[in-house]
């Protein structure tokens, strides 16, 4: 992934450099389309209230902005050298993970890209292993192995953060090729960016699934920008969910901001799955907040971009959405917050508090079969 | 004992994992309908049907990874290379995901998968299609890598490796495959990982060789042996893990050592046994360690250029004449 080079000093600073570094940059943004923007997307949401019960939708709020400030205080121990290495954070992106992992069961696979703590915690992993991972402690879900981009748990069926562009999708096809051969109804969800879309794995892979009628759901999360190459510099054919075409694959545009379309879509995705075994294309169109990892400041966007789509951040929509149905209130959601910012705290105590992996760690696990040739020369 | 070829054992071998074990399927490019290029697959489709012996397309990346991803979820994938030429479209799944998951994820999922195929010098099909790359594989910690070059070890060898919870690059050799040996008839013979074999005993000077260099090597042996040197000939057959022991205890005894491999010198596994015998047994060396490499260029097409690039019996000869002091 990207050369790490210097941290910001602090999530704010982030933005604030790609403010300054802006290119393109319009005098002011035009608030009326952006309200009017917002209204609709509000409007849409609305509409999808139904059938959903107080207690899913809370959830839903509650395990967004979890995400949010998880990765807020991932941003902050970054900056203090708690975390080491890449880390790449998933603000603004929260309604997909969260959107798609509420449509299926704790027993069906999820694999996603270097970007996935937000899918860790969605999928139910404990803060408190993940950021431990981060930190790089024995107590961490990867043992401290793997760190941000390798979060796993076996427990929940969470198989993995990969670190090269592109190459969870073969795998994904593996495990959704896995459940068909033993008969089961799992599916796979399979998370990646839309760089990835111009990797073969990912044609080689839609190829086969299709093919071979696999259960496997493609989420590209379309957040427009491969590191700092705009979608517009890198992919002739920019409507990703058309692609779906050249495989005769079932697919579909997502607002990636609107939760409840994110759990509809793949909704729909996993019935097909589970009943016949047949593959989705979900191009989800979503926004990072942040820059690609800690060390990028973002200078390849605009202001007005990034004011654009902080108008319709997730979060933000979904509460609106909440009070203005009178689903829930402001104090519920602020004791919400308070709830999540307790756990996100008692997370980074945990790792803090956590030990290193031992020393000897470094030469366990590499292989499940150890060889001893003297003790095979015996046999 | 049954006489069989390699290509004959490896399908035994092959079929009886199969029939012993509903989690093992095989997947490749023609290695069902077509019953296999070089015809090791052959019959299985009919005795197995399509759910467990698969021919995929001419997707390298995309099948090697599946089958990463099928075995995180409990099935045991054999994926044949049509030739580990090809193998060099799926690197990124076999490096970086096969080998590194089980660390990666902190001992969570391991990789039992075998990719297997022909691979070394073919005849006359020039550069890209002969070749040996099991240097590149044996580098990474998370593999094992294994080389047969008996008929008998093809199969015990590959039964073991379909067993096995690791990943495990199976190499066999393109020019091979007709060979014919004895292999014992029960059906649960295997042959241990990571055990060197001494293909035949000797006193005066060591010979390491794998895969189609073995036949070679004891050829060498023979006329050596007429010329009063006594050669010991040990096939590592595991090229990681590595059983250098055997190879020291026989480097200890001789004293005197000749590396044969295919593969290009630069680099090569060889190079790897080369500075182990030094670690390990340098005060027992009463000369330089020789290797025989293949040449250090790509494969030529010309039937003269090729037997040039490809080592010999007379350059085994040569190598062993070199470290005795004979000539």
């Amino acid at each position: 992934m990207s050369k790490q080079t210097a941290a910001p000093s602090s999530a704010a600073g982030a933005e604030e450099k790609s403010s300054a570094g802006v290119i393109d940059a319009p005098a002011e943004v035009d608030k009326k389309t952006l309200t009017r923007e917002r209204d609709t997307a509000k409007a849409q949401q609305k509409s999808r209230l139904s059938g959903l019960d107080k207690e899913t939708l809370v959830h839903l709020y509650r395990q967004m902005l979890l995400i949010r400030r998880f990765e807020e205080k991932a941003a902050e121990a970054y900056s203090a050298g708690k975390i080491g290495g890449f880390c790449h954070l998933y603000i603004g992106q929260e309604a997909v993970a969260v959107g798609a992992l509420s449509a299926i069961r704790q027993d069906d696979y999820v694999l996603a890209s270097y970007r996935e703590h937000g899918h860790a915690l969605a999928k139910g992993m404990s803060a408190e292993s993940i950021m431990a991972e981060l930190f790089g402690k024995a107590t961490g879900c990867s043992k401290g192995k793997g760190g941000s981009m390798h979060m796993f748990d076996r427990e929940v069926n969470l198989l993995g953060g990969h670190a090269i562009v592109g190459g969870q999708i073969p795998l994904a096809t593996g495990t959704a090729f896995g459940s068909k051969y033993q008969g089961t109804d799992q599916v796979t969800l399979c998370f990646f960016g839309e760089a990835a879309v111009n990797q073969g794995a990912f044609h080689e892979s839609l190829n086969m699934a299709q093919l071979w009628k696999l259960p496997c759901i493609y989420i590209c999360e379309n957040n427009q920008y491969g590191m700092g190459t705009s979608l517009e510099r890198a992919m002739s054919l920019r409507d990703i969910a058309q692609k779906a075409c050249a495989y005769e694959m079932a697919s579909e545009f997502v607002d990636g901001m609107d939760v409840l379309a994110v759990r509809e879509a793949t909704q729909r995705a996993v019935e097909r799955g589970r009943k016949d075994y047949l593959p989705t294309l979900l191009e989800v169109r979503t926004y990072r907040f942040m820059g690609h990892s800690m060390s990028d400041p973002g200078n390849y966007r605009t202001r007005a971009e990034i004011e654009k789509y902080q108008e319709r951040d997730p979060i933000k929509l979904f509460s609106a959405t909440l009070k203005e149905e009178n689903i829930s209130d402001d104090s519920e959601l602020e004791q919400i917050d308070h709830e999540v910012r307790e756990e996100v705290e008692r997370a980074v105590r945990f790792a803090d508090e956590s030990p290193e992996p031992a020393p000897e760690e470094l030469y366990t696990e590499i292989y499940a079969n150890p060889i001893d040739p003297t003790r095979n020369r015996a046999q | 004992m049954q006489t069989i070829t390699i290509r004959e054992a490896l399908n035994q071998a092959i079929r009886e994992e199969l029939a012993r074990d509903e989690k093992v399927f095989l997947m490749g490019e023609e290695v069902a309908a077509y019953q296999g290029a070089y015809k090791v697959t052959k019959g299985l489709l009919d005795e197995f049907g399509p759910k467990r012996v698969i021919d995929t397309p001419i997707t390298e990346l995309g099948f090697a990874g599946l089958g990463v991803g099928a075995a995180m979820v409990g099935l045991r994938p054999i994926v044949e290379f049509m030739t580990f030429n090809f193998s060099i479209l799926a690197t990124d799944q076999i490096i970086n995901s096969a080998a590194k998951m089980l660390y990666m994820s902190g001992g969570q999922y391991k990789i039992p998968i075998v990719f297997r195929g022909p691979g070394g010098s073919a005849f006359q099909v020039s550069s890209q299609h002969s070749q040996a790359i099991e240097s590149w594989y044996a580098y990474f910690p998370g593999i094992k890598v294994v080389m047969p070059s008996t008929a008998a070890d093809a199969k015990g060898l590959l039964k073991s490796a379909i067993r096995d919870d690791d990943p495990v690059i199976f190499i066999e050799q393109e020019r091979m495959y007709g060979n014919k040996g004895e292999v014992p008839d029960d059906p649960d013979f295997t042959i241990p990982l990571g055990v060197a074999d001494i293909k035949r005993e000797g006193k005066d000077v060591t010979i390491v060789a794998r895969s189609l260099m073995v036949p070679l090597a004891l050829k060498a042996a023979e006329t050596l042996e007429q010329q009063g040197v006594s050669c010991e000939v040990i096939d590592p057959r595991t090229i990681r893990p590595l059983d250098i022991d055997t190879i020291v205890e026989s480097v200890k005894k001789t004293n005197r050592v000749v590396l044969a491999e295919e593969s290009h010198p630069f680099c090569g596994v060889n190079a790897e046994i080369s500075t182990q015998i030094m670690e390990r047994a340098f005060d027992y060396l009463d000369a330089p360690i020789k290797r025989v490499s293949g040449a250090d260029v790509p494969m030529p097409y010309a039937k003269n250029l090729e037997n040039l690039a490809v080592p010999n019996v007379d350059k085994i000869v040569a190598a062993v004449r070199e470290v005795a002091y004979l000539d």
